[in-house]
């Protein structure tokens, strides 16, 4: 390194530009216009930062938006995102009846007379991560769990031991990554051991 | 890249990365990125460890901490996360898309030259042209942040003389699986 390289002041790491992003859709709100969920993000947007909401959708703002697009091209596109904002919206509907009919079985299985394994399944039918839902159940009883296909090529996960009322109230308590379970839609089932 | 990437069943492990490898990344990443020192070692402390995230279709993706920084396809250039290249825009070379492709683009498409060479385009200028093969930041006219990342597939000098075909790749896209992966 030079002298003069060296006198010169320390050098600073350029700060990171902060970007708001909107809570509804995730894009920077500028981008919302193109989202599938409009209507809402210009809801929060309203409330949580008014400033942003005249620069985005105030008369001025949607005149010059316009830009290089003929009036014919934006009306296409207004018209499209109500379309996809309608779809998203019927699709997210039958998405959360989908979830309220579907159960999670807790199931306690005997494998020995002495020894039972818990089996969990329905778990991802609540968007909640298999993998990580076993890591936990790991962690808290100290004990092995994995995630496997059982009969019907269904994923559960099967934990050492029997568990299965701590498991319910894991789930009802919403521990980790156990969030948005009805404890109606949970059933405790035990399976006894085939007479062979 | 990530159309219909599913975290669940395309990321087949992370790991650790050696240091000589993480020490060639972070050369990489300086020779490819228009960053400093510095900044990088404020966005990668040189202490901390970086996790390789191997998905589907060699794509690696590096994390630290579990946000995802920067990824590669196969050994081709270094791209960063979208929300890394909002926080830093200066990192790549910007070119800039018409209103009219921004749905487009959004709907994974890749960047047909006009949508550069129209009014509401931009290319840099002929003494910056940008040569094909490098990554750039996609932004869209009137809107202040990218929109996505690409890859250049002509020289930008070309996109304006052929005018006709796919000028850019889009690697990643605001609302893509790549975005949607906040943390692995
Ligand atoms: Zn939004």
């Amino acid at each position: 390194m030079s002298a003069e390289q060296a006198t010169t002041a320390a050098p600073q790491p350029k700060p990171p530009v902060q970007v708001l992003y909107c809570e509804v859709c995730t894009f920077p709100p500028e981008y919302c216009e193109f989202g599938s969920r409009l209507s809402k993000c210009k809801e929060w947007l309203k409330s949580e930062h008014p400033d942003l909401y005249d620069r985005y959708y105030s008369e001025e703002a949607l005149q010059s938006k316009l830009g290089t697009m003929s009036l014919e091209q934006q009306t296409k596109l207004e018209q499209e995102a109500a379309k996809k904002e309608a779809k998203a919206e019927a699709k997210a509907d039958a998405k959360m009846k989908k979830k309220m009919s579907s159960q999670v079985q807790i199931k306690r299985i005997q494998r020995q007379k002495n020894k039972y394994v818990t089996a969990i399944h329905g778990l991802e039918a609540f968007d909640i991560d298999l993998k990580k839902a076993a890591k936990l159940f790991a962690q808290t009883f100290a004990t092995g769990a994995s995630v496997t296909k059982n009969a019907q090529g269904l994923d559960e996960i099967v934990v050492q031991g029997d568990v299965s009322d701590e498991v319910f109230d894991m789930i009802r308590e919403e521990k980790g990554v156990l969030k948005g379970v009805p404890e109606s839609n949970v059933e405790l089932i035990e399976e006894k051991k085939k007479k062979s | 890249m990530f159309k219909k990437f599913q975290p669940s069943t395309d990321i087949s492990g992370q790991t650790a990365v050696k240091s000589s490898v993480q020490r060639s990344l972070r050369a990489g990443l300086l020779s490819q990125w228009k960053i400093d020192p510095d900044t990088l070692e404020s966005i990668w402390p040189k202490k901390e460890n970086i996790t390789l995230v191997k998905c589907r279709d060699h794509i690696s993706i590096y994390a630290l901490n579990g946000e995802p920084l920067f990824f590669q396809h196969f050994d081709g250039p270094l791209y960063p996360t979208l929300r890394l290249l909002h926080k830093y825009p200066f990192i790549l070379p910007v070119v800039r898309v018409d209103r009219g492709a921004i749905r487009f683009l959004l709907a994974g498409a890749h960047m047909m030259c006009p949508g550069f060479t129209s009014k509401g385009g931009w290319l840099p200028p002929p003494e910056e042209a940008l040569p094909a093969g490098v990554a750039v930041a996609i932004h869209a006219e009137g809107k202040e942040h990218a929109i996505g990342i690409g890859i250049t597939k002509l020289s930008t000098e070309d996109i304006k003389k052929v005018n006709k075909g796919v000028g850019v790749e889009v690697v990643t896209h605001l609302g893509d699986d790549l975005w949607a992966l906040q943390k692995v």
